[in-house]
C-alpha cells in the first residue's frame, strides 16, 4: 500500500508553500455548481478537499497503475483491421479505476460533474500520476480537452458532452498534427465542408494523434480554402463513428501506452466549436498552453520516478567497499537530480499558479453578471498582466521540466551503469518514456520561441524585480539572493545585444538567453521557499552555486556574436549527403 | 432483478506491519502503536456487494461493531459506495468474544429485516479466528458458503459461486438468503470516490459527536454537552451525513449474551515468541541462481 502523493515532501510542501486558499477562493467564485452535493461549505473545505484528492491520485498511482506499467510498456496496444484499437487490458483497468474514483473530470465545474479543481492541484496530479505510468498520462493529462470544450464550445455542445467526459466514459484527442503540418500548424490541410443544410464534414489525414482512437475528437481543420495561412482554420468536434479510421498506430520509443494513431477522415460529420477562422489562433493556442503545462508536469513525475529509482540503488549497491553513494561522483549525480527536479517543480507549480490566477480571472470577467466598472477595469488590467507573465512561463516551464526529465532518466541510468541499460530495471523506460516531452506539444526549440519573445519584451525584467523584492532576514539567503540580483545585468545586456544584430540572432541565441532567465526565475523560487523549510536551504544554494557559472556561461555566449550556424552553415555542415 | 446485501465490517489494527513497539511484552498486541485499517478481507467482501449491486441493481447496506472510532470504516464504505451504513456500539458490547460478537451482529442484521446475502470477510487480521462468519450464518439460520473467490451468477433465488477451499476449487450454488465469506482473492476493492469523499467525509456517528464536543467543550456541564451534540446531531441528520448507531437495546440483544458475559472464550495462555533474523543467502536473479536456490529447497524438503 503506497501512496505517491503522501510519500513525496516536496510535492506536500509546495501544497502549503502556495496558498492555495487564495486560488481556491478564485476558483469557488461563482462557479457553476448545479445540483451537486459535493460542494465545500466554505474556503478551507476546498482546500482540504484538494488535499483529499491528492491523495486519492497518490494512493490510486501507488497501487493501481504503478504495478501494469511495466507490462503496457513491453506489450502495448493493438490495431484492429475495422480501424478501432483495442487498449491494453490493463490500460482499460487503469481507466476504469480513475473512473470509479471519479478522476476524469479533474477540472471541470461541478455543473458537468467535475470535481473544480484548480490548475495546481491538476499539475500535481499529473505529475503523481505519471510518475506511476507516463503513457497513462496521456489519458489523465488530456483533461484539457474538455476544458476547451467547455470554454469555447456552445452550451448545448457542453451539456451533451462534458458530463460524459467527468463520468470517465469517453477519452478525447487533439487532432492538430499532419503529415505536412508538423510545428507549423498554419499549414494544416485536413478540409472542411458544409452542406446546404449547414451540416460540417471532415476529410482528410491526419498524423501522430495522441489517443487518436479516443471516442471525442477536437479536430482543426480548414473552413476557408482560399485563406492559406492559420486564419482559415476552425476547430471542430466529432465523435469516432465509422467515417473516421485509425490507419496506422505508430511504433514509438515510448510512452507505449498511450496509442499514436494515423486518422483518415471520410466525411466525418463533426459540429464547429466556437466560431469560424478562430480554430488555430485562439481555440488551438488555449489548448496547448494548458497542454504545455501538463507536460511539465508529466516530466517531473518521470523524473521522480527515475531518481528514487537511482537514489535508492546508490544506497544500497556496494562497490569498492561501500555503497556507491558515498563515491563523490555519484553523490554529484544524486544530488543534483533532485536539485534539478525541485527547481523545475517550483517554476512549473508557479506556473501553473499563475495559470489559475488567469483562467479565473478571465472567467470572472466573462461570467460574473455583477462586476463594477471599476472591478471590470480592474480585472482587465491584471488579465493583461497575467498573459504577458503566463505567456514566458508557460513555454519556460515546459522547456526546462521536459528538458530536466530527460538528463535526469538519462543521469538515473548512469548511477545504474550496466544495470541501468538492461530491462531488468525500469531506468531504460524512464529514459524512453522522457524522451517524448521536449518533442510534443511543441518542441523545445519551439517553447525557446515563444518564452524569449516575451523574455527580451520587458516581461522578464519586471518579472525579476517583483522576485528580487523579496526580503530576507536570513543572512544566508540575502547573500544568495544578492548574487542572483547582482548577476542580472548580464543577461540584460546580452537581450540588448542581441537586440542590435540580424533578426535570425535572436532565434539562434534564443536557448542561452531562455536558459539564463530560467536560471535567475528558480533561483529566486528556491530561495523563497528556503524561507519556510530548512531543508529547502541546501537545496537552494546548491542550485544557485552550481548554475550561476552555467548562467555566465549561457551570457558569454550570446554576447560572442557568434552566428556561424548561420552565416557558414554549409562550411561546416558540409553539403548535402547523397540519399541513399 | 435488484438484490440487498450486507457487508459486516471490522476496524482492526494494521498487524502486516508490526514493529517491537507494536508488541506488549506479555504479547499482546498493543493497539495504540499500531494504526487502526479497514480488515483486508473486509474490503473484498464489500467490493463483492458493490459488484452485485453493479451487475444487478439493489443496495449495499455496511455494519460494523466496534468502539465509536469503528465509525471511520463506514466512512470508508461511504467512500467507496456503500448506500447506508450502520456503527453497532455499546459499552456493554466490549470484549465480546466470536460468539458474543456473532450474536450482537445476528440481532443488528434481524433489526434491519430485509436482505438477499450478507457478505463478511473470511476472518479479521487481528483475531484471524474466521469464526464470526460462519457463526453468524448458523444464528440467522441461512446456508453459508465460506472461502468465495468469484461470485458466478445470482439467477432468481439462486445464487452459483467458486469456493477456493485451499487445495483447489468447486463451484457451490445455493438458495438465497445465503450469508457468504469472502476470501482476499476474490477482487481488487474499487477505490474512493472522491465526490463520494468529497460529500462524506463529514459523515458523523453520534458518538463520535460527543467524543469531540467533550473534547472542544471540556468545562461545560452535563447538559451543555448533551444539548450541543444534539445540535450537531440534528444538523448532520438534516444534511444526510449522521452515521446510524444502535445500541444493544435497539437491536433487542439480551445483555447477558454480550460482552464479556457473554463470551466463554478464556485465553489460557499466551506465548511470547520472537523470531531473530539469522543472516540471509543472496540468490543472483541468473539461470544458475535459480537452479541452485530450487536444489536447496529440495535438499530441505521444502520442495518435494
Amino acid at each position: 500500500m503506497g501512496n505517491y502523493f503522501l510519500d513525496n515532501e516536496d510535492i506536500q510542501f509546495l501544497f502549503r508553500f502556495l496558498n492555495l486558499r487564495e486560488i481556491a477562493q478564485l476558483q469557488e467564485q461563482d462557479t457553476p455548481n448545479g445540483q451537486a452535493d459535493y460542494v465545500p461549505v466554505d474556503i478551507d473545505d476546498a482546500v482540504d478537499n484538494y488535499w483529499r484528492v491528492l491523495e486519492l491520485v497518490g494512493e490510486i498511482a501507488a497501487d493501481y497503475i504503478a504495478p501494469n506499467a511495466e507490462r503496457i510498456d513491453r506489450e502495448g496496444n493493438r490495431l484492429l483491421e475495422d480501424g478501432t484499437v483495442e487498449l491494453h487490458p490493463l490500460v482499460r483497468e487503469n481507466l476504469r479505476r480513475m473512473k470509479q474514483a471519479d478522476l476524469m473530470g479533474f477540472t471541470l465545474p461541478r455543473k458537468y460533474g467535475g470535481l473544480n479543481c484548480p490548475n495546481i492541484v491538476y499539475s500535481m496530479a499529473t505529475e503523481i500520476v505519471s510518475r506511476a505510468d507516463a503513457s497513462f498520462m496521456n489519458f489523465f493529462g488530456l483533461q484539457g480537452i474538455a476544458d476547451t470544450i467547455y470554454a469555447f464550445a456552445d452550451d448545448a455542445i457542453k451539456d451533451a458532452v462534458l458530463p460524459r467526459f467527468a463520468r470517465g466514459e469517453v477519452t478525447g484527442a487533439m487532432v492538430l498534427t499532419e503529415p505536412d503540418a508538423g510545428s507549423d500548424l498554419q499549414a494544416v490541410r485536413l478540409r472542411a465542408w458544409q452542406d446546404h443544410n449547414g451540416q460540417w464534414y471532415l476529410n482528410g489525414v491526419k498524423r501522430f494523434i495522441t489517443n487518436g482512437c479516443g471516442e471525442i475528437l477536437l479536430v482543426l481543420a480548414r473552413s476557408e480554402p482560399d485563406i492559406a495561412d492559420g486564419r482559415g482554420l476552425s476547430l471542430f468536434i466529432t465523435e469516432r463513428n465509422e467515417r473516421i479510421r485509425v490507419r496506422h498506430l505508430e511504433e514509438k520509443l515510448g510512452i507505449h501506452g498511450s496509442p499514436t494513431c494515423e486518422l483518415v477522415f471520410e466525411d466525418a460529420p463533426a459540429q464547429l466549436i466556437g466560431e469560424r477562422q478562430r480554430g488555430l489562433i485562439t481555440y488551438v493556442m488555449a489548448l496547448m498552453n494548458g497542454a504545455r503545462v501538463s507536460v511539465a508536469a508529466q516530466s517531473l513525475g518521470i523524473a521522480e520516478a527515475a531518481y528514487r529509482l537511482a537514489r535508492n540503488y546508490a544506497h544500497t549497491r556496494q562497490q569498492f567497499g561501500g555503497p556507491i553513494e558515498k563515491l563523490p561522483p555519484v553523490a554529484q549525480m544524486v544530488v543534483d537530480m533532485r536539485v534539478a527536479i525541485e527547481a523545475a517543480r517550483a517554476l512549473v507549480y508557479y506556473t501553473s499558479r499563475v495559470c489559475d490566477l488567469e483562467n479565473n480571472n478571465q472567467r470572472l470577467l466573462e461570467w460574473k453578471a455583477d462586476l463594477s466598472a471599476e472591478e471590470k477595469q480592474q480585472r482587465r488590467q491584471l488579465a493583461r498582466t497575467l498573459r504577458r507573465l503566463n505567456s514566458m512561463l508557460t513555454p519556460m516551464s515546459k522547456y526546462y521540466a521536459s528538458e530536466m526529465a530527460c538528463w535526469v532518466a538519462n543521469t538515473a541510468i548512469q548511477v545504474l551503469g550496466g544495470s541501468g541499460y538492461m530491462r531488468d530495471y525500469a531506468a531504460e523506460r524512464y529514459f524512453r518514456d522522457a524522451r517524448i516531452t521536449t518533442i510534443y506539444e511543441g518542441t523545445s526549440q519551439l517553447q525557446i520561441v515563444a518564452a524569449v519573445r516575451a523574455a527580451v519584451s520587458g516581461t522578464l525584467e519586471s518579472f525579476l524585480a517583483e522576485l528580487e523584492s523579496r526580503r530576507f532576514d536570513d543572512d544566508k539567503l540575502a547573500n544568495l539572493q544578492k548574487a542572483l540580483i547582482e548577476a542580472k545585468p548580464q543577461v540584460l545586456e546580452a537581450i540588448s545585444f542581441t537586440k542590435r544584430q540580424s533578426a535570425g540572432y535572436l532565434d539562434l541565441v534564443g536557448r542561452q538567453i531562455v536558459d539564463a532567465a530560467i536560471i535567475l526565475i528558480c533561483g529566486h523560487l528556491l530561495l523563497a521557499q528556503a524561507e519556510k523549510w530548512d531543508r529547502k536551504r541546501f537545496v537552494a544554494e546548491r542550485f544557485i552555486r552550481s548554475q550561476l557559472p552555467v548562467y555566465r556561461m549561457c551570457c558569454e555566449q550570446v554576447l560572442s556574436g557568434d552566428n556561424s550556424p548561420i552565416v557558414v552553415y554549409e562550411e561546416i555542415a558540409g553539403p548535402p549527403l547523397p540519399v541513399s | 432483478m435488484p438484490y440487498d446485501c450486507i457487508v459486516c465490517v471490522k476496524q482492526v489494527p494494521d498487524t502486516a506491519n508490526i514493529t517491537a513497539e507494536a508488541m506488549n511484552p506479555d504479547g499482546t498486541v498493543n493497539r495504540a502503536a499500531l494504526p487502526a485499517i479497514f480488515n483486508p478481507e473486509d474490503l473484498n467482501a464489500l467490493e463483492a456487494a458493490l459488484e452485485v449491486r453493479d451487475r444487478y441493481g439493489g443496495t449495499v447496506t455496511a455494519i460494523s461493531m466496534g468502539p465509536p472510532k469503528a465509525a471511520e470504516v463506514l466512512r470508508e464504505c461511504l467512500y467507496r459506495g456503500a448506500d447506508r451504513v450502520i456503527l453497532i456500539t455499546d459499552r456493554r458490547a466490549a470484549a465480546s468474544d466470536t460468539l458474543a460478537t456473532s450474536y450482537i451482529l445476528s440481532q443488528a442484521i434481524r433489526t434491519i429485516g430485509r436482505f438477499d446475502i450478507v457478505f463478511c470477510g473470511r476472518q479479521a487480521i487481528d483475531g484471524d479466528t474466521a469464526q464470526v462468519g460462519p457463526q453468524l450464518a448458523e444464528k440467522l439460520g441461512l446456508p453459508q458458503i465460506t472461502y468465495m473467490e468469484e461470485l458466478l451468477a445470482i439467477d432468481g433465488d439462486r445464487i452459483r459461486l467458486r469456493r477456493n477451499n485451499g487445495h483447489g476449487w468447486e463451484i457451490v450454488e445455493s438458495k438465497l438468503p445465503i450469508l457468504v465469506t469472502v476470501i482476499g482473492t476474490a477482487n481488487v476493492p474499487r477505490p474512493c470516490a472522491a465526490k463520494r469523499i468529497m460529500r462524506f467525509k463529514r459523515a458523523r456517528a453520534e458518538a463520535e459527536i460527543e467524543a469531540e464536543v467533550r473534547r472542544q467543550m471540556p468545562n461545560a456541564s452535563e447538559e451543555e454537552i448533551q444539548a450541543e451534540v444534539a445540535r450537531r446531531r440534528d444538523e448532520l441528520a438534516a444534511r444526510g451525513l449522521l452515521i446510524e448507531q444502535w445500541d444493544i437495546t435497539r437491536i433487542g440483544a439480551d445483555p447477558n449474551r454480550c460482552g464479556l458475559a457473554g463470551s466463554p472464550t478464556k485465553v489460557h495462555r499466551i506465548q511470547s515468541i520472537v523470531f531473530s533474523k539469522k543472516g540471509y543467502t543472496e540468490i543472483p536473479p541468473t539461470e544458475e541462481g535459480i537452479r541452485q536456490l530450487i536444489r536447496e529447497l529440495v535438499v530441505d524438503r521444502i520442495l518435494g
